[in-house]
């Protein structure tokens, strides 16, 4: 956003204060109209109008088209159309009214510019089953302007972006007009890694809501779903390997698992989005549904001698680990075409290692003394030559690097502890490329607008070099899953996740919440209006749409 | 815990407590780590609760409820209705499908309950409940006989729920009823769930589905803050500009005549009252909007400055709008009580308004504004008294002195309520606890355990003070809560409200009260509701879906 636009977005925001504080004592706030969520790195819009008539859009590929592109136009020509107010839709046909409506225009002697097709230009070839990465191209330039519309991007995934922005550009006027204004949009995202962990372990969450999740997060240009998938409370992912690990460590087995081919489903669901799907299998700990599938993958606690029953983090003492991790984590590279696994390493209690004797005979034949993080070491560092060898990356939680384990250089470490400034820079100066979550658990929940503190949380605020800044791939929000399941999950991960994704896609100095709240509240009605359960977050108010379920 | 759940009687606390102790040693053990729900129990818990550990099978094929005398309208309804609760949605299809013979053949298993006999002694056609509906009830399972005997027909309405929720699945996939002995009434007689609907709209099919909800969990009263300042959604016959020009949109955010009778009626065939506010003289902006001339016009300096404050005491078109308007009111809403509000006016308006300021000299109110809110109640007040109607009102009204009928009902609101509650009883006037109930105030984790344990007698005064306590209610402010999120927000949450406002004092331990709490989760989402999770990591055997 350039500085003359960002003036006049103060103004026309001072315009809506003052006109609101007249009319009542607790003012809804007016929402902008046509304006993009995330902010574009460059906007620049005009008052122009330009109109559109639903019946004969049409998104038109200028050069290499694929499957994606395809897919895409059928998606947002209803994100643009078919779901505006059904009082319009059931008028009369549309193209009827559109015509009666620029009769009208020409009456009042004021006719638009008629805008027939968004040309969408794409450099790279998509044909071929091609995946978003890491290394992707997420850039794209955006005009329209006296009736033409053009969107050019280098890649695919840049193109999608492109769309949702020119979908978001377009709205209703009172008469019920589909309109956009003349605009110019250079954009392109400020972190590569913008994610959203949810976690299918602690409750289960049904494919169709992880897959209205994946559209949510494409209507703000998330592109990772961290899929925390299994934990201790149960293990829903069906393994073809290993299939006793959902048979009885899932809630339900008849219902309550993820199979092969809903997997898949939600893979491509995401790939079609610009969506990576990056799996999080968490060992050693956080694994106690492990155990019921796959009998002495675990460490047996012992009380005064003796096993007591219960089990703590998985047993590095014993070769069978290793060749089962192996086999499974075979699997999943092969169900999971993402670059990157996590592999978790958060939170190893050391309780039950200590009380068990097999245990001790290891640590004293390892040398390890009594520093079981060097135990916790040995075990993720084979887990790592594990997955290394299956030529995958691996993101981590940052407790793997505190403890000081070897991981491969371009390991992607995962900061979500209290004080994460100074593990920022530890991490960095070490080498490693950092993602930030720590101000993003948005299943903490406080009373109010709790999204201007995920807002205003800068991944880039620590003490460190530019070459140390450059090292921060980005960030995620975490929804973990204690208190939610499929009743709650979408309104409370909307729009307060749209939050977190201006903060990863936006330049770092759009970051006033006041300048913010009229687009974000423009932006929850249209999430509504796109059949997203999105909760209201800025006090009193009414989008014109409201939710219906689906 | 499974069948053998023990009577919740005096001497079994200590075995439920026991029970509860082995559950959580077991889960230990268990790779879910989560408190295992009961089967079988009721939310909330009734007053006189005896169960033993043998079973009865339901008879799907043949079961029906069958009156035993006094037949009406309300109970036509819960049957069919309770019906499904057991066997869900497609209970009639199956029903039929059970029918045919060669299904009988095939699969049917004799059931030992065939009909559930309901035995109401006081005639009930097209009756509506009120604060002095009899809701008690008995209920006996044993050997196969079902029974639920009743003064009114709501006691048999509670009993029709808590029959149901003792039937569960056993471990082969049959209906099951342990048998059992149950003798319930509520411990207070208004037990309300505020919902607002101006600060966003909520849609009638929501607040439908909101009212078999709260018959899930025996409450009776819905308060239905209906307008405030942000809007005005009630589509009122005589002031169709209220709505017209106070609502968000006109055309999709309003409650017709239409609507606000079909909640009526949806809710007294639930034995639920419906209680209406309309608030003022504050928190009504959006009054002005569709009644010119109603609020007051602020001044800056000598000027109106386009801004305005509580309603216009001084006006003599203020108080016979107010007479037509609650006439309206009164013929739409049949309940005996209407919420008047009265709560939060702030006087900074009033005093810049040079015509208010004569009034006050010629009233010689002096500068205390509150002589003023006070004579603009007792006007509105003796409105609702000649509709021949009780009011309810929320504490400030009192709290600056107006004179009321002996028979309102004060709602406290504010903290350090147990004082509050202390006067207003002393008083001599009726009162309602809200305090420790704001749902709408969310944070994180288990919270329902504080709302389960605050207690409406909790306060220093007489057995004569206490008994004016007549309930009390949870609050869902709409300030963050619209369609989207207010089913969820709302259950369980406001279950462990609802046991408080019917279960006997002592039962109050959430530690106990917590697998119970996990299966009236459980069966709400099976009966449609989304009630989101309370108490940790874990799971419904049949999770919910969007109907």
């Amino acid at each position: 956003m350039t500085g003359g636009t960002m003036k006049m977005l103060l103004f026309l925001f001072w315009g809506f204060l003052f006109s609101a504080v007249s009319q009542a004592q607790e003012i809804p706030t007016a929402p902008s109209r046509g304006q993009p969520w995330p902010m574009p790195m460059s906007y620049k819009a005009g008052g122009q109008l330009n109109t559109i008539d639903a019946a004969t859009f049409r998104f038109a590929t200028q050069g290499n088209d694929c499957d994606i592109l395809r897919e895409a136009y059928i998606r947002y020509r209803e994100a643009a159309f078919k779901q505006h107010s059904e009082r319009l839709l059931v008028v009369g046909p549309l193209r009827f009214r559109q015509n009666n409506l620029r009769f009208m225009q020409q009456l009042r002697g004021q006719e638009n510019a008629l805008l027939q097709q968004l040309s969408v230009q794409v450099s790279t070839p998509c044909e071929g089953r091609i995946y978003p990465s890491l290394e992707s191209d997420e850039s794209y330039a955006l005009d329209v302007s006296g009736g033409q519309a053009t969107l050019k991007a280098q890649e695919v995934w840049g193109a999608l972006w492109g769309l949702e922005t020119f979908v978001q550009l377009v709205y209703t006027t009172n008469s019920g007009e589909f309109v956009v204004n003349d605009t110019s949009i250079t954009d392109k995202p400020r972190f590569v890694h913008r994610g959203m962990l949810l976690d299918t372990g602690r409750h289960f969450l049904p494919k169709r809501t992880l897959l209205q999740n994946l559209d949510a997060m494409a209507q703000n240009k998330l592109n990772v779903f961290h899929w925390h998938i299994v934990d201790d409370p149960s293990f829903p992912y069906e393994s073809r390997a290993f299939p006793e690990l959902s048979n009885k460590g899932s809630f339900y087995p008849g219902s309550h698992i993820y199979t092969p081919s809903d997997i898949q489903e939600i893979i491509e669901f995401a790939r079609l989005r610009g969506i990576r799907v990056m799996a999080e299998f968490d060992t050693p700990g956080h694994a106690r549904s492990w155990e019921e599938g796959q009998k002495g993958f675990l460490s047996e606690c012992y009380s005064g001698g003796t096993r007591n029953g219960m089990y703590g983090p998985a047993d590095p003492t014993k070769n069978s680990t290793f060749t089962f991790l192996k086999e499974f984590f075979t699997e999943v590279a092969s169900v999971f075409p993402d670059q990157y696994i996590h592999v978790g390493g958060d939170e190893v209690n050391f309780t039950c290692w200590q009380s068990n004797p097999a245990v001790g005979d290891f640590m004293q034949k390892m040398g390890f003394g009594d520093n079981y993080a060097k135990l916790e070491e040995y075990y993720m560092q084979n887990l790592l030559d594990i997955i290394n060898s299956l030529g995958r990356g691996y993101m981590i939680w940052q407790e793997v690097i505190d403890n000081g384990a070897k991981v491969r250089e371009d390991t992607v470490v995962m900061v979500w502890k209290g004080g994460w400034q100074k593990e920022m820079a530890n991490v960095t100066k070490q080498g490693y490329h950092t993602l930030l979550s720590s101000c993003w658990y948005l299943n903490l929940i406080t009373y109010g607008e709790d999204w201007k503190t995920f807002y205003t949380c800068d991944p880039h605020a620590f003490d460190g070099t530019d070459a140390q800044k450059s090292l921060v791939m980005g960030g995620e929000l975490a929804m973990w899953g204690e208190y939610v399941d499929d009743t709650n999950v979408l309104p409370l991960s909307w729009p307060r996740g749209s939050a977190v994704a201006e903060r990863l896609w936006s330049p770092q100095d759009v970051n006033s919440p006041v300048l913010a709240e009229p687009r974000l509240v423009e932006q929850r009605c249209r999430m509504v209006r796109r059949g997203i359960p999105a909760q209201p977050i800025s006090g009193a108010g009414g989008c014109p749409e409201e939710f219906g379920g689906n | 815990m499974t069948s053998n759940f023990s009577k919740m009687v005096e001497g079994s606390r200590k075995m439920v407590s026991l029970l509860f102790v082995l559950s959580l040693f077991s889960a230990l053990s268990d790779a879910k780590l989560s408190v295992t729900p009961t089967k079988g129990v009721p939310w909330p818990m009734p007053m006189d609760y005896k169960t033993t550990g043998k079973q009865n099978t339901v008879d799907a094929a043949s079961f029906r409820f069958t009156t035993r005398s006094v037949e009406c309208d309300i109970l036509l309804d819960a049957y069919v209705r309770y019906r499904e609760a057991i066997f869900g949605r497609n209970a009639d299809r199956f029903h039929a499908m059970r029918q045919s013979p060669k299904f009988v053949q095939m699969f049917s298993q004799e059931g030992d309950i065939g009909e559930v006999s309901v035995d109401v002694s006081k005639p009930c056609q097209g009756s509506y409940p009120s604060l002095e509906s009899d809701e008690s009830y008995s209920l006996s399972v044993a050997n196969g006989q079902v029974m639920i005997s009743a003064q009114e027909v709501w006691g048999a309405l509670w009993g029709l729920e808590t029959f149901v929720q003792l039937v569960y699945k056993s471990d082969t996939g049959e209906y099951v009823v342990n048998d059992t002995i149950i003798s319930d009434k509520p411990r207070f007689a208004h037990r309300g769930l505020l919902l607002d609907t101006s600060r966003h709209f909520l849609s009638t099919r929501n607040l439908l589905r909101n009212l078999d909800a709260m018959a899930q969990n025996k409450l009776n009263v819905f308060h239905w803050h209906i307008v405030d300042d942000q809007s005005f959604p009630y589509e009122s016959m005589a002031f169709p500009e209220l709505s017209s020009k106070g609502s968000y949109f006109p055309e999709s955010q309003v409650y017709t005549p239409t609507d606000v009778a079909e909640v009526i009626e949806f809710a007294r065939l639930r034995g639920i009252r419906v209680v209406a506010e309309f608030d003022s003289p504050g928190h009504t902006q959006s009054w002005g909007l569709g009644q010119k001339g109603f609020l007051t016009e602020c001044y800056s300096g000598e000027k109106p400055d386009g801004s305005y404050g509580p309603a216009d005491p001084t006006l003599n078109t203020t108080f016979p709008f107010l007479k037509q308007f609650f006439a309206e009111v009164a013929s739409v809403f049949p309940d005996q009580y209407i919420h008047l509000g009265g709560d939060e006016v702030s006087f900074t308006c009033w005093q810049s308004n040079p015509v208010i300021k004569d009034f006050m000299q010629k009233m010689s109110y002096g500068t205390n504004y509150a002589k003023l809110e006070e004579y603009y109640m007792q006007n509105l007040l003796d409105i609702i008294n000649s509709l021949k109607r009780g009011y309810i009102i929320w504490q400030e009204v009192i709290d600056n002195g107006a004179k009321v009928r002996p028979d309102t009902v004060v709602e406290v609101w504010k903290g350090g309520w147990e004082e509050e509650m202390e006067k207003v009883t002393k008083q001599g006037y009726k009162t309602l606890l809200a305090s420790c109930w704001y749902l709408n105030y969310i944070s994180y984790g288990s919270d329902w355990t504080t709302y389960y344990t605050c207690d409406p007698q909790k306060f220093n005064g007489t057995d004569a003070q206490k008994a004016l306590v007549m309930g009390g209610e949870l609050t869902m402010w709409g300030e963050y809560v619209d369609d989207t999120n207010v089913l969820s927000r709302l259950w369980p949450r406001a279950s462990a409200v609802a046991e408080r406002l019917w279960s006997p004092q002592d039962v109050n331990f959430p530690l106990v009260a917590q697998p119970r709490l996990i299966e009236q989760r459980c069966r709400m989402i099976r009966r449609g509701i989304p009630a989101e999770p309370v108490t940790g990591p874990g799971t419904c055997p049949v999770e919910y879906r969007e109907p």
